[in-house]
């Protein structure tokens, strides 16, 4: 059985993720996957390593999904975040959003991936060609009305 | 009261360690023992506008009062994804 929400070091795959969703009156579902990026800012990425506070961070993927039920109450989503070392053109992390019309399924993938950035607990250790450092986004707060607004939005425009 | 701080991250590097073990007044907030934290540490301070906090493995606020015994984590900016 395949969780609908994950933390994992083992390589992801959309497949396993689909098959982790009830498709009964579905009709469509959005995949994204997340790849490391082989160049940031100019610079040449060797690898990334990805960190978590694991429980919390499977909380915040719980919550995303719980924040999509109620904007979308038909979609079903499962999300999964890959840590430790991961490769160039490696997965990080992979949604499925299913639901009975597509447009529902790309608004919500899109949800997903704009909160994970937003709230939850993991980082990216960047290994660049000539040096590392730590990736700092934002500042994880849940509670962060007018962030989540804007994830709402960028879904859906 | 003994309480468990995790770091992660910068965070992590700076103090040289991912679990600490820290001694907090009783009444005191998580607000406060981030304060003994940077005395400690004072590159930490860098953060002190853009981190946010954990308690028990939950989101939680700089004003939530802490027990012996709990588990609070500093979470400088996420960078999933």
């Amino acid at each position: 059985m395949v969780p609908v929400t994950a933390i994992t070091s083992a390589p992801l795959e959309h497949d396993a993720l689909v098959k982790a969703l009830d498709v009964s009156g579905i009709g469509a579902v959005s995949t994204f996957l997340g790849l490391v990026r082989d160049n940031n800012l100019g610079k040449r990425v060797l690898h990334l390593e990805y960190e978590a506070y694991e429980p919390l961070a499977l909380r915040g993927l719980e919550l995303i999904v719980a924040e999509a039920k109620e904007r979308w109450p038909s979609v079903r989503l499962a999300i999964h975040h890959r840590i430790g070392r991961m490769e160039i053109g490696e997965a990080s992390v992979a949604i499925a959003a299913a639901s009975p019309h597509r447009a529902d399924a790309f608004a919500a993938s899109r949800y997903a991936i704009e909160r994970i950035k937003q709230i939850v607990p993991i980082w990216k250790h960047e290994y660049f060609d000539g040096g590392d450092v730590w990736i700092e986004g934002a500042t994880a707060d849940p509670d962060n009305a007018e962030a989540r607004e804007k994830a709402l939005r960028i879904a859906c425009a | 009261m003994r309480v468990t701080v995790r770091l992660f991250a910068r965070l992590r590097d700076i103090a040289g360690s991912g679990e600490l073990t820290r001694e907090a007044p009783a009444g005191a907030n998580v607000g406060l023992v981030w304060s003994s934290l940077v005395s400690e540490f004072p590159e930490l301070s860098a953060y002190e506008k853009s981190i946010s906090c954990a308690v028990n493995a939950d989101y939680s606020k700089f004003s939530a009062v802490v027990a012996e015994g709990d588990e609070i984590a500093f979470l400088p900016p996420v960078s999933g994804g």
